[in-house]
């Protein structure tokens, strides 16, 4: 029995554990400040929804041997042409979220194969460098918005202005065209969105069929040790290449997932800030620079977005005063500074081993 | 006079989650004596040194029991600068070089820097700006300590592995303070003259009152310099004796706990290759290898002989096979079975039938993060579709765990392999386990020429004649040509049918096993 407790430890790991006990705590003061127990949970669990395939899009990167994935805006912004085409064809439903997943997967592919040639152009510095250009292209879409020839009066400045707007609402094309396929009503305050949660996953599976094939496995020979890849006659810079575009084809994706369930299409500095809370879930779930699992995606999605929902509500009734906002940045941005200085001491630890 | 007892080891035990590696270990060093420890692969030699050194990879895994004590302080070590700060040094059986730097900055950097890679990775360009006369005058005396021809300036990257081995023992001496050095198979990948020099250094380290323990496989070597020696076997300590009333086949015994033969002894009578037909031909070949550059190599190897290549460390030994199998740059004319080999192209050498098991275990070798199973089946079935199931007409290469396993299992049955399964991550072998693994890769391949390099490094006695056995029944049953690179020259005598000897980039002469040791001896320093 000891040793069973010891092994779980071993593999569940300190971190995981406090983090988790944490949230069980939060759960359990909640009905004692006066939270909707019920209201939490299901808001938790449509965040897991939302964040879910984000945060799958990290692991073949990780598994590829190009680190963690900065660059996540640029597949963001695969999913976000993939959304305002959808939505410039005023396609609605299931049809039109599906046609925006349809159209923004080979801008995934196109854009995560350049990203890919260049990020084999910068061996060793890849988390810098994918830092980089997701930053620069969100600066340069910031442009293109304005330019691209957009139409529908549903997404462009009014007055006959042109360009898109920096939000437009799905509410009339695909909003929770997947959380209401089958959802689970108890009650007012419990919802449970199984299409999501179906879909999300589906793409799990996706990516675990992908890494028990013959390419996936050459990809994660070719993430832990590219020099023994090579002498198996594995084209490394190949597969690196096929990590970065499944990752940035899976932003693509996750990202129209998220926008079905939050309504609005953000663009512009919507994509700025995505990649960290993303970052920072896999690697609370446990996973590092070098190997990540689809259980870290599902432990660390779950932890990171429930810490995030339940301490600015449960702190809220405690002080009495609306600070949600300001809370939920400051734990967001503690836990993804958390997260980070972990991968350090990770990576160090295994160059001692 | 018990203050002449610099370390006292009790009751060390240590186990990794649940897997006993060592058991109640007691044992005792005077100062500057040289303490041998010897033992088969796994037996916990280096987990033994790794505890003694504070070394974090014991702590990450639940730490150990037991008392250390130096110079009469009992000092459990937390980390390896506590150790380094108490007068231990230790140089690991894998190196621990920064390879673009210079050997100068490698022997001067604080340990904590050569360590932690993260922060030679954030400050390099930094560190590495740091150079100055006064430290590279100190390292060269730290080199010419040691005894060798290297210039401090030398990048690591392009050393010959036993330069390496040299650089990293400088490191340690440099320090002053040093009480008790720790050497982990230093002399694995030397040929015998370059062991030779490694011993005097140690033995003279010695004679300055510095106390040694030393790992090795050649109970040569152990009997040669070592004053007491200490037996592992499965964890225990099994025999503790001075060298001066014991012999190497009474070790080999202890060691294994049963009777074993001695060295490699030749068993099967050489074959005459003139009649045979060549399968190989190599023209004007010269390879870019840093450390083994190849200048100019013609061959022919002859379909099924097992050849040789033999040479000091830095000669170009090593060059000829990675140049071949398209690790390094090459050029010149390579034809295998009729066919012109493109070279710089590893895929193309994998495919037209030949394999390689690189010298270098950790960097080429194996993938330390994962399970034993998928480094010996990964490029078998990466290269020949095989351990895979079609799904969906082909669309879908589905991995088969179950037949990688299996092949795995029988691998670890074939070479003795020790592990807890199949399944348990490469990096936690030890180190002559880790070869066996190696080995397993090429032998699953099943290849038409099979080139070795270094096929015994860090292999104890034992599975050593078992490694060369199933050499030659590869060699003999399935008709694989082999190309064996090693330095042990006794080895290479012991199981080839031809032997050349490499220096300076070329093919020196070539002998017959039988030929007496003298020409062999002419040949390699010839230049
Ligand atoms: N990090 C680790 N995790 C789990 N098991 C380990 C680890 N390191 C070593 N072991 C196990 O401990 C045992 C002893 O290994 P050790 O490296 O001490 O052997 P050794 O005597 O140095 O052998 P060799 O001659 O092959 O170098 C082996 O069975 C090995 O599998
Ligand atoms: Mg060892």
């Amino acid at each position: 029995m000891m040793e069973k407790i010891k092994d779980f430890l071993e593999a569940a790991g300190w971190p995981r554990l406090i983090i988790g006990l944490f949230l069980l705590a939060l759960f359990i003061t909640a009905p004692f400040v006066e939270v909707n127990i019920f209201t939490s949970l299901s808001d938790v669990i449509v965040r897991f929804g939302m964040w879910g395939i984000l945060v799958l899009a990290m692991v073949p990167m990780v598994q590829g041997g190009c680190g963690l994935n900065f660059g996540l805006p640029l597949g963001i912004i695969a999913g976000l042409l993939g959304a305002v085409t959808s939505v410039e064809l005023q396609l609605t439903g299931l049809v039109g979220f599906f046609s925006a997943v349809l159209i923004a997967i080979p801008f995934g592919i196109g854009l995560g194969l350049l990203y890919g040639i260049l990020l084999n152009k910068v061996k060793g510095d890849e988390m810098t460098i994918a830092l980089y250009v997701g930053f620069s292209s969100v600066a340069f879409m910031s442009m293109m918005w304005l330019k691209l020839p957009y139409k529908s009066p549903d997404m462009i400045w009014a007055y006959g202005g042109t360009g898109l707007r920096t939000t437009i609402s799905v509410e009339k094309f695909w909003y929770r065209a997947l959380n209401d396929i089958w959802t689970i009503q108890i009650g007012d305050h419990f919802y449970f969105p199984t299409g999501m949660i179906i879909f999300f996953a589906f793409m799990c599976l996706l990516v675990w069929v992908f890494f028990h094939t013959k390419t996936g496995t050459a990809v994660t020979a070719a993430g832990s040790n590219p020099e023994y890849a090579r002498a198996s006659g594995v084209n490394v810079d190949k597969m690196r290449i096929i990590s970065v575009i499944l990752t940035t084809v899976l932003a693509a994706v996750g990202i129209i997932v998220y926008e079905q369930s939050f309504g609005f299409i953000q663009l512009y500095l919507g994509p700025f800030w995505m990649a960290f809370p993303a970052v920072a879930g896999i690697l609370l779930g446990g996973a590092s620079v070098h190997k990540a699992t689809i259980m870290n995606v599902i432990v660390g999605t779950f932890l990171f977005q429930g810490i995030l929902t339940m301490t600015p509500s449960v702190i809220n009734n405690i002080i009495q005063t609306d600070m949600s906002e300001t809370i939920r940045i400051i734990v967001s941005n503690g836990l993804i500074l958390y997260a980070l200085t972990r991968t350090i001491t990770i990576k160090s630890a295994k160059v001692k081993a | 006079m018990p203050d002449d007892i610099l370390l006292k080891m009790k009751n060390i035990t240590k186990d990794f989650y649940g897997n006993q590696v060592l058991t109640g270990v007691n044992m005792e060093l005077k100062r500057g004596h040289i303490l041998g420890l010897v033992g088969e692969n796994g037996a916990g030699k280096s987990t033994l040194m790794n505890i003694l050194f504070g070394s974090t990879v014991i702590k990450e895994t639940g730490g150990f029991t037991g008392e250390i004590e130096l110079d009469g302080k009992i000092c459990n070590f937390e980390s390896p600068f506590d150790a380094l700060d108490a007068g231990v040094g230790m140089v690991h059986q894998e190196f621990m070089l920064i390879p673009g730097f210079q050997a100068a900055e490698n022997i001067m950097l604080n340990r904590e820097l050569t360590q932690r890679n993260f922060w030679v990775d954030v400050f390099g360009e930094r560190l590495s700006s740091l150079k100055n006369e006064e430290m590279i005058k100190r390292a060269q005396k730290a080199i010419d300590t040691v005894g060798v021809d290297l210039d401090a300036k030398t990048l690591v990257s392009e050393m010959p592995v036993a330069h390496k081995q040299f650089t990293e023992i400088a490191r340690e001496i440099d320090r002053e303070a040093t009480k008790l050095l720790i050497l982990d198979e230093p002399t694995a990948v030397l040929t015998e003259s370059e062991a030779e020099i490694m011993l005097s250094v140690v033995r003279r380290l010695a004679d300055m009152g510095i106390s040694v323990i030393f790992i090795s496989h050649r109970l040569k070597e152990i009997m040669q310099i070592c004053n007491e020696l200490v037996v592992l076997r499965d964890g225990k300590l099994v025999k503790e004796v001075p060298t001066n009333e014991t012999n190497p086949e009474k070790i080999s015994e202890w060691m294994v706990g049963r009777e074993i033969g001695g060295g490699p002894a030749r068993e099967a009578p050489v074959k005459q290759t003139e009649e045979m037909e060549t399968v190989l031909k190599v023209r004007n070949l010269w390879v870019d290898m840093p450390g083994e550059r190849v200048i100019n190599v013609d061959l022919d190897i002859k379909k099924g002989e097992i050849f040789g290549i033999g040479g000091l460390a830095g000669q170009g030994k090593l060059g000829i096979p990675n140049g071949i199998m398209g690790l390094y740059p090459a050029g010149g004319k390579v034809e295998f079975q009729g066919k012109k080999i493109k070279l710089n192209n590893p895929r193309f050498a994998l495919d037209s039938g030949m394999a390689f098991v690189s010298e270098d275990r950790r960097d080429v070798g194996l993938l330390l993060e994962e399970p034993i199973d998928w480094n010996i089946s990964f490029t078998v079935m990466q290269t020949q579709e095989k351990y895979l199931k079609k799904i969906l007409g082909g669309l879908i290469k589905w991995r088969d765990d179950k037949a990688i396993a299996k092949l795995a299992q029988e691998y670890i049955d074939l070479l003795e392999i020790r592990c807890t399964s199949s399944k348990q991550l490469a990096k936690e072998l030890s180190g002559g386990n880790q070869q066996k693994v190696c080995l397993a890769k090429a032998f699953a391949v099943r290849p038409d020429l099979l080139f070795v390099s270094e096929p015994t490094r860090g292999i104890d006695v034992g599975a050593k004649q078992l490694v060369l056995d199933t050499l030659h029944e590869y060699n003999e049953k399935y008709g694989i040509t082999i190309i064996v690179c090693s330095s042990e020259l006794e080895e290479l005598r012991s199981i080839s049918d031809r032997v050349a000897i490499v220096s300076e980039g070329r093919i020196a002469g070539i002998l017959s096993p039988t030929a007496p040791l003298k020409e062999f001896g002419a040949l390699m320093l010839e230049a």
